[in-house]
């Protein structure tokens, strides 16, 4: 008892930071989280008709034009769905006005959006996309990231060939040996018309997705760094 | 020495050993065939493709260290509380349930590969959810084989002796199995799908895991050092508050890009930058007990345990520690998310923290097994660790000179574009990079062969010093 014992070698004293520091942590990520999953929450035809912007949009999305521009106010791009409007704040913001045919039609009702996205991202899964490709960024990295293939400037070059990007990238899908770009191609995955429409829905719908700015100067700066271009 | 009597559930830790062993060895194979692809991309197309190899390689690493990590705490166990470990019948069963379905999934993942797009083929071809693509029925046989596990552990230190080291993996193992749970739900929202992804991902390599290693290292400090209890226990401790106090909220730095809210950028940074700190801990406390025994003139009674895990220690604090500041902050993450540098920090990260002092475990139990007083390095063992660290660090390097080119041409000048993408692929530093990754992995390739062959026979090799006589392997 009356032995000195500096607290610092006492194992009963660090067991209890141990205890203390996790309980903390531990507590204080699950807060977080509650907040995270209430902003990361999928937004609703609602929401698009008042303009709230969502970090996860509604797969209504699929209706209208999508972008990726700079936006002054947050220092970095932001997917505009619907052309663009002032922000009160400053900077710029989606309008979701802008409507854009997608296979045909830019009528398509909040639960066809959201059946086509389901089917999506169940294909996506089901033929382990994630497994060559990055999607938000995450996966593997023998093929490029897909996080705004929407977007990308090579469908806009075969889009006319196709009556429409759309069409050009379920075609791809659906047999990319036929359609290859380059020596390393995406294998044939069995998917079929039905799932290649799905998957483009969800690629679209997730170029919409907010990831704060995450590719920077997607598709920006080609040939201006570039000497040779 | 002689006549050496092993626990039951020894015998146990054994077979996970074994079997983790081979799926280390498949685990290197599909390496293999992904690296060759990279540079000859019709190798196996439509045969076995990229995203196949793949997964085969980085499922076969995360269920053969999962075994391993299983059998090392059926090693200790009985060691530790001091009694046979309560329910061993049961855990048998287990054992034999779990390889039957590992087996059956392997199967599936090489011959059906991958399904249509419905709910059927989440239940049971493939999730396509990196790491943990195992379909849903494996997930829930899983859980159940972890739960016959976890009542294995509990109920022996309930009824043995409850040391430090018991207490903390018992907290622990809970955490890492509860958390494997939050990987078995789907969702249409690929954000909401990774935020939880990671908790799975992150929170085990970065925070439980590691506690399992800081926990089963003190027991193999002791073991090979006789370092004495109540340090490396105090040790435990302070690692644990550092590992959790760090690695917790350090899950922010992988929440910077994937639809979450920006305050994850601050936090993510902060933590996620703490995180080296108890690995050089770690590495410090074993170089520190090492020169005392030393100093004292105690033999290291078992080398290769020893020496792996140094190996451990290093490996843990660069590959983790450093490889992952680097690109940890989000003004850097930006441009190196999505390319090769996850992939060089993950070799060196996987190797170094666990891969190591799964082997180092794996040695302690040759030697239990031979029942050996001492366990010396053989030759075989000397160029397997050698082979293996140098092979992997410099696979690291390789990749790591891919990694800069592709952030460099892909995201600087193109602004990841597809066509960017094909920029920094067809680079010829990158592809450099790339070639000499397949080279060293052929080294780490060649040293595995040693590795496995020295398991199987140090016992019989050791070497026989002035003074002794040969009969002391006997
Ligand atoms: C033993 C411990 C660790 C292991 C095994 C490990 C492993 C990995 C792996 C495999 C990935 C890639 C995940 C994927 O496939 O997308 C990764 C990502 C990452 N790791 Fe670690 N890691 C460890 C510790 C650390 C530490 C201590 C830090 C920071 C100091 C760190 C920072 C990162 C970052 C920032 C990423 C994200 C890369 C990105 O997606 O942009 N890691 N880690
Ligand atoms: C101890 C040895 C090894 C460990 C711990 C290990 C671990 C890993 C991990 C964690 C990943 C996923 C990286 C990520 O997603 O960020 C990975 C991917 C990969 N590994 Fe390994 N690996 C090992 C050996 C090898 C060997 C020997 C080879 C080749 C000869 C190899 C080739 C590959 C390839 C090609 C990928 C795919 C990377 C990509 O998606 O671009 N690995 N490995
Ligand atoms: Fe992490």
């Amino acid at each position: 008892m009356a032995q000195k014992v500096s607290v610092w070698t006492s194992n009963r004293f660090w067991r209890r930071s141990a205890t203390w520091i996790t309980g903390v942590a531990s507590v204080l990520l699950i807060l977080l989280t509650f907040d995270s999953m209430a902003q990361m929450k999928m937004g609703t035809a609602e929401d698009i008709a008042k303009k709230i912007d969502k970090r996860i949009p509604s797969p209504l999305v699929i209706n209208y034009t999508i972008e990726y521009k700079l936006d002054p106010y947050r220092g970095h791009e932001i997917p505009i769905i619907g052309g663009e409007m002032q922000r009160k704040e400053g900077g710029i913001k989606s309008a979701y006005e802008k409507k854009e045919k997608f296979f045909g039609r830019d009528d398509y009702t909040e639960e066809e959006a959201r059946a086509l996205i389901h089917k999506g991202k169940l294909t996506i899964q089901a033929k382990n996309c994630m497994d060559c490709h990055t999607l938000l960024g995450n996966g593997a990295y023998y093929a490029p990231d897909l996080t705004k293939a929407w977007l990308d400037p090579t469908w806009e070059t075969l889009a006319p060939a196709f009556n429409g990007k759309e069409y050009a990238m379920a075609a791809f899908l659906q047999d990319p040996p036929k359609m290859a770009m380059h020596e390393r191609k995406m294998p044939n995955l069995g998917i079929t018309e039905e799932e290649a429409k799905a998957v483009v829905a969800y690629l679209k719908f997730m170029s919409a997705i907010d990831t704060n700015g995450f590719p920077r100067n997607f598709g920006k700066i080609k040939g201006a760094v570039d000497a040779r271009k | 020495m002689q006549g050496n009597k092993l626990y039951q559930s020894q015998e146990l830790a054994i077979k996970y050993f074994t079997v983790a062993i081979i799926l280390f060895g498949a685990q290197l194979l599909f390496g293999l065939v992904a690296a060759i692809q990279y540079l000859y991309p019709d190798f196996l197309f439509n045969t076995l493709d990229f995203s196949i190899a793949r997964m085969l390689h980085i499922n076969a690493l995360v269920v053969w260290l999962l075994y391993a990590m299983i059998g090392a705490v059926y090693w200790l166990l009985p060691d530790e509380a001091g009694i046979e470990v309560v329910g061993i019948k049961l855990a048998n069963i287990a054992f034999y349930i779990l390889t039957a379905a590992v087996a059956v999934v392997v199967l599936v993942y090489l011959f059906v590969q991958v399904g249509p797009g419905k709910e059927s083929t989440i239940w049971f071809i493939t999730e396509g959810r990196e790491y943990i693509e195992a379909p849903r029925w494996a997930d829930i046989g899983i859980v159940a084989v972890v739960l016959v596990f976890l009542y294995n552990v509990y109920a022996t230190v309930m009824r043995g002796r409850q040391t430090g080291i018991l207490t903390v993996l018992m907290a622990d193992l809970i955490a890492l199995a509860g958390l494997y749970l939050a990987g078995m739900f789907y969702t249409d929202n690929i954000a909401v799908d990774q935020y939880w992804w990671w908790w799975v991902v992150h929170l085990w390599v970065e925070a439980t895991w590691e506690v399992y290693v800081a926990a089963v290292g003190g027991y193999i400090l002791i073991k090979t050092l006789n370092a004495n209890r109540k340090v490396v226990e105090m040790w435990l401790w302070i690692e644990v508050a550092m590992m959790f106090g760090s690695g917790i909220l350090g899950l922010g730095h992988h929440y910077f890009w994937i639809g979450t809210p920006e305050y994850w950028w601050e936090i993510g940074a902060l933590f996620s930058a703490l995180e080296p700190v108890p690995l050089i801990g770690l590495f410090v406390h074993v170089l520190y007990d090492w020169g005392k025994e030393r100093g004292k003139g105690n033999e290291i009674k078992n080398v290769p345990a020893f020496a792996w895990l140094t190996v451990e220690t290093f490996g843990n604090f660069l590959g983790a520690g450093v490889w992952g500041f680097m690109h940890t902050l989000p003004q850097i993450n930006l441009y190196t998310h999505g390319t090769q540098w996850p992939a060089a920090h993950g070799h060196l990260a996987f190797y170094g923290a666990y891969v190591a002092i799964m082997i180092s475990a794996m040695y302690i139990a040759v030697q239990g097994k031979a029942g050996l007083e001492r366990l010396k390095m053989t030759k075989a063992g000397w160029w397997a660790i050698s082979l293996i660290s140098v092979g992997v660090l410099l696979m690291t390097v390789s990749l790591t000179v891919a990694a800069y080119t592709q952030t460099m041409v892909e995201r600087g000048m193109h602004g990841a574009t597809w066509e960017g993408y094909f920029a920094a692929q067809s680079n010829m530093w990158f592809l450099q990079g790339i070639g000499w990754r397949l080279v060293t992995g052929l080294a780490v390739i060649v040293g595995y062969g040693f590795l496995v062959y020295d398991l199987i026979t140090c016992p019989k090799h050791q070497p026989v010093e002035e003074g002794e006589t040969a009969a002391a392997a006997a």
